[in-house]
């Protein structure tokens, strides 16, 4: 067998600095990333990178920052889940990771302008969901209602607790949030996420749905969507798959004939309703 | 109708000899009985020209088993993609591995193109063989369409009892015939013979299931909560052996190697299987695909259905290999055969 190094390939591996973290639950860190050079990663809301620790390997981390935040960095939040997300953990400011990417079709902006919104994040589903939102808030004029509904277990598991102040205090945004578990500092909703959908007011000719959370949240809440009359192809569903490539070959994230890492992982629920393992 | 020559089999020998003297050739060799085995040959002598489809598939060479994408150097903080490489006359390929091999050259050359696989793919030279009769009982070539050549080769050779018949199908095969001056010209007599072979496959090779070619699609589509997955989920030992044998799965994993000093080490890509329990697990610990029966119909819906509705093309090439070694007797015609049963 004979070996040749190549200039570029689709496994190519970046160089990004790690120039700022912050823990931000028991198990969520952020991570502040820059690649060499001050190149721009040029992400859509939605995208993915693949990131690396030489030696441990690679996983897909969605991309929290939107674009329109800084030109120079980005930032991923990393649940501690495994080999990879715990070697990362260990990492501080200074130190450096691969990355691959941006991957995968991301939330369709263009498409989104002058419709009004309403956000579904379960969990996690805030980290990559948080990319839009921030997107549609610096471009606030370009899209017409705003609402956020945010579900997580616990009050302690909320993320970007500063930032949801911040758009729960915004007229032109309408915010909800509720936990599965309250306690006795909260003064908030308690219960699902799919419980605070009905109380929503909207015309759903002109509303676009974009929901991200846990596998199992989504077929509760296309239901109560569904209910509200929202078009199949306004409900917009980012897909949690297993990863290794990036590139549509591993065979780890088939969706039916769809590969998540290319043709999503942001789907409209009219491409993906009736596939098998879909939902 | 393209270029025809001819090769005794009395200069078969000295063909091979020949063969491996421009670049190593592979070609199947016996390992005990009723296996073979794709393996570097010197002279014609250790060809298994007659032979059942190998262990595993000429994929091996196309997508090894293991292969290097990258180095690294963590100090240094370097990251080095590598293709590695080697060059092959792969000499026997049946027409089931054959259209293995262009499902696998679909896949990797699909954007964004695979470079490591394309790279590889053009340093192999590959001469068909035909198959004159059914290896064994596991085939399904002919519903599968593949029992006759259709392309994916440089030359194709078929056994004519005393000869070979062979298509010149490309240059670089064109350019092992001049190089190796034991081939003639092939006669209209010749092209009798050819096409009395093929008459008479036409009489032996029949749909081997109760299913014609194009309604198989269907049938995988609607078997979804078919009783036959749950009798495979009793069955099935979710070793990956299918997988492993099938000349059209391609699906791997990324892992990395980190050498003894701690500071260098290797990216490889490693063959996965759709098997494995945790192959479609996410981070949060939920699966897609938790029991063996739904990873057994994910498997087929990769063979029948998927690859039908993004490359038009099924992905089972009808080679028997995945019934064959099965250890637990799961029969990919039987399996057919059970979902057309049960839809009656």
């Amino acid at each position: 067998m004979k070996q040749v190094s190549l200039k570029e390939s689709e496994y190519s591996v970046k160089k990004g600095k790690i120039v700022r973290t912050k823990q931000m639950t028991e198990m969520e860190k952020l991570f502040e990333i820059s690649l060499s050079n001050g190149e721009a990663l040029d992400h859509e809301p939605g995208q993915f990178v693949m990131i690396s620790v030489p030696g441990v390997g690679e996983a897909p981390i969605s991309v929290s920052s939107s674009p329109t935040t800084k030109r120079s960095t980005f930032e991923l939040v990393v649940r501690n889940a495994g080999m990879l997300t715990g070697s990362l953990h260990k990492l501080e400011k200074g130190d450096t990771v691969g990355i691959r990417g941006p991957f995968g079709h991301g939330f369709p902006t263009q498409i989104l302008e002058g419709n009004d919104l309403m956000f579904i994040a379960g969990g996690l589903g805030i980290v990559p969901l948080r990319s839009l939102i921030n997107f549609v808030i610096d471009n606030r004029r370009d899209y017409g209602k705003v609402n956020i509904l945010l579900g997580c277990k616990t009050p302690q598991d909320m993320l970007f607790g500063d930032e949801v102040k911040q758009w729960e205090e915004r007229l032109d945004v309408n915010f909800h949030c509720t936990v599965d578990r309250s306690d006795p500092e909260w003064k908030g909703n308690v219960g699902l996420i799919t419980s605070l959908i009905p109380g929503v007011n909207l015309d759903s000719n002109r509303t676009f749905a974009v929901v991200v959370g846990p596998p199992i949240m989504y077929k509760f809440v296309i239901a109560e969507l569904l209910k509200k009359k929202i078009p199949q192809r306004q409900i917009l569903l980012s897909l949690e798959r297993h990863m290794k490539c990036g590139v549509g070959k591993c065979g780890h994230c088939q969706v039916g004939e769809y590969y998540c890492c290319q043709d999503g992982p942001v789907f409209t629920y009219e491409q993906i309703k009736g596939k098998h393992e879909a939902l | 109708m393209g270029k025809y020559v001819i090769l005794k089999k009395t200069d078969f020998n000295e063909f091979i000899e020949k063969l491996a003297k421009i670049k190593p050739v592979v070609a199947p060799v016996a390992k005990g009985k009723k296996s073979f085995a794709f393996a570097e040959v010197t002279t014609g002598k250790e060809v298994a020209v007659d032979y059942i489809p190998t262990i595993l598939p000429p994929k091996k060479y196309f997508l090894p088993q293991k292969e290097k994408i990258l180095e690294f150097n963590k100090k240094k903080q370097e990251w080095t993609p590598v293709l590695e490489y080697s060059e092959k006359i792969i000499f026997g390929v049946h027409t089931c591995d054959l259209a293995g091999i262009q499902s696998l050259n679909i896949v990797f050359t699909s954007k964004p193109k695979d470079i490591n696989y394309i790279v590889r793919k053009d340093k192999l030279v590959i001469i068909g063989l035909e198959c004159n009769h059914y290896c064994d009982e596991y085939a399904s070539c002919a519903v599968m369409d593949n029992h006759l050549p259709n392309g994916g080769y440089d030359l194709f050779f078929t056994d004519l009892k005393k000869y070979f018949m062979i298509h010149v199908n490309t240059l670089a095969g064109e350019e092992i015939i001049s190089k190796i001056k034991l081939f003639e010209e092939a006669k209209p007599i010749n092209f009798h013979d050819l096409e009395a072979l093929r008459e008479e496959k036409r009489k032996i090779f029949k749909d081997e299931v109760k299913v014609g070619h194009k309604a198989l699609k269907d049938l995988f589509e609607k078997s979804v909560n078919s009783n036959v997955w749950k009798e495979l989920d009793k069955r099935c030992v979710s070793c990956g052996n299918c997988t492993n044998v099938c000349p059209t799965c391609y699906c791997f994993d990324v892992k990395d190697d980190i050498n003894l000093d701690f500071n260098t080490g290797s990216r490889y890509r490693v063959w996965d299987s759709c098997q494995n329990e945790d192959f479609a697990k996410v981070a949060g610990g939920e699966s897609f695909r938790e029991n063996r029966g739904q990873r057994q119909l994910h498997r087929h819906m990769r063979k029948f259905n998927y690859p039908v509705e993004k490359f038009s093309r099924y992905f089972c090439t009808g080679c028997g290999r995945c019934s064959r070694t099965c250890m637990a007797g799961i029969n990919l015609k039987e399996t057919i055969n059970a979902l057309a049963e049960e839809k009656k």
